[in-house]
């Protein structure tokens, strides 16, 4: 058994139009940036994929990863829960233009849906969002006396999910707060595709210190220097870079 | 203009009501003072719901190392005994029950607990981030908050007017004037300047406030 795949661009080859796909990452932290890339010099070279269905806790920051990807006017919807940050612009004006749709969904509400997604539980309560604005048309049910709203499961296509350690297998293991999204999204995808900064053999991770089993992922890329958000948009990059 | 206490000393307030041991999650802004002002001999865990116990102070400015931020997309670091989880491992800790303490920001609090603080109305891009769920959960839901808004209106109000974060969720108010308590869907004041007058302070604040007990001096070191 091998997942591994040769480069990022054979790693998101078959994403198609229309295509929801799971974007590991909070903040910079985990942001699988260079599949993201991947995906928009695919985009530039064949016009596809487009009409994406993006779920992130974010929605992108400065003109990079996720933010690249809305401007490049692949993603259709957008479900998150914080679609602000230090340089929101390009999703607060696709969205003010009502070129992309926002689903917003609670933060731990969002996390619970995409594990639920991936544990084949298709709904389940939560006190979150009780009385709120965000529970307008959902089910409450009252259980020992507290009212529960109840909310679905949530699956995609694609995961794309930034590792620290992968192997052969699919088994990874994530560097510090990077891990947050990642393993629910490898679970509730039916492609998860994982960048990883070191792939190693068989054998090469603890199984004690395996985060995610391999049987959550279908696909492993070798990303050995990856670039982190932060550092590209405080060096005001945008992507694609711009030609000369 | 009426005196009232500084940012910093309504966070140390706050600190004074965290035990030794407690788990702790401290909202966005304002609340993340809090952590400055733990009382000496005691140690509180910080839970940052991006995945993160027990961590600590920023780093020095250039050694920043961005897997390692906190809610806010701040660099932090770690403290001895610290650990990593996932998002949902995360949210269980928070609508779980098992923080002790979960001290948030407001734009307005009703006096039967319900909490105003993710959305100023539909202008704008919303974005609502954990505040919900952090509502839910822990053993106490704390806010610490100006007494009243920018332009002077109260924030401790009947009914919050703004659109809800959670429905009867708060049992502490910490003012930049007073320490108020939520029991049985009214304000009950606990502690309040010297200086201030219960008169005074009722003409700042939007509800009824109540005073079965004895009302303390809040006095605070200067911060």
């Amino acid at each position: 058994m091998d997942k591994t795949v040769t480069n990022v661009a054979a790693a998101v080859a078959d994403i198609p139009d229309g295509a929801s796909v799971m974007i590991g990452g909070f903040g910079g932290a985990g942001s699988p940036i260079e599949l993201i890339h991947a995906l928009i010099d695919r985009f530039r070279a064949t016009g596809h994929p487009t009409g994406l269905t993006v779920i992130n806790n974010n929605a992108g920051n400065g003109h990079v990863g996720l933010a690249a990807l809305i401007e490049a006017g692949m993603v259709r919807k957008l479900i998150c829960s914080f679609p602000r940050s230090a340089d929101p612009v390009v999703f607060t004006q696709a969205y003010q233009e009502g070129r992309i749709e926002l689903e917003l969904v609670p933060q731990g509400t969002l996390a619970e849906r995409i594990r639920a997604g991936g544990a084949g539980i298709p709904a389940f309560y939560t006190p979150t969002s009780f009385g709120t604005d965000l529970a307008a048309g959902k089910p409450v049910e009252l259980f020992e006396g507290r009212s529960y709203v109840r909310e679905r499961w949530l699956k995609a296509d694609f995961a794309l999910v930034k590792a620290e350690t992968a192997d052969t297998h699919g088994n990874l293991t994530y560097r510090a707060a990077s891990r947050n999204f990642g393993p629910l999204m490898c679970m509730a995808a039916a492609i998860a595709v994982v960048q990883a900064r070191r792939v190693l053999p068989a054998g090469g991770i603890d199984p004690e210190q395996v985060v995610t089993p391999g049987i959550f992922v279908q696909r492993v890329v070798e990303v050995a220097r990856p670039v982190q958000e932060e550092d590209l948009n405080r060096a005001r990059a945008t992507y694609p870079l711009e030609a000369e | 203009m009426m005196d009232k206490l500084t940012d910093n000393q309504i966070a140390w307030r706050a600190a004074q009501d965290i035990a030794d041991g407690a788990y702790v999650n401290l909202g966005i802004g304002l609340p993340e003072k809090v952590a400055q002002y733990q009382p000496p001999g005691r140690e509180a865990v910080f839970h940052t719901e991006n995945g993160i116990l027990n961590f600590g102070e920023s780093p020095a400015s250039g050694a920043e190392d961005w897997d390692l931020i906190n809610a806010g997309k701040k660099a932090v670091t770690l403290k001895p005994g610290a650990s990593f989880f996932h998002h949902a491992d995360s949210f269980a800790m928070v609508r779980g029950g098992h923080l002790d303490v979960a001290i948030l920001g407001a734009y307005e609090v009703a006096q039967n607990g319900d909490l105003a603080n993710w959305s100023t109305g539909p202008k704008g891009v919303p974005a609502v981030g954990g505040a919900m769920d952090l509502v839910h959960g822990a053993k106490r839901v704390a806010v610490i908050t100006g007494h009243v808004t920018r332009d002077g209106r109260p924030k401790l109000l009947e009914r919050c007017t703004l659109p809800l974060t959670g429905v009867g969720c708060v049992t502490r108010v910490y003012t930049s004037l007073a320490v108020i308590d939520v029991a049985d869907g009214r304000f009950v004041l606990r502690e309040k300047l010297p200086a201030l007058s219960i008169d005074a302070l009722q003409a700042v604040t939007g509800a009824r406030l109540l005073t079965p007990g004895p009302v303390a001096d809040l006095i605070c070191p200067e911060l």
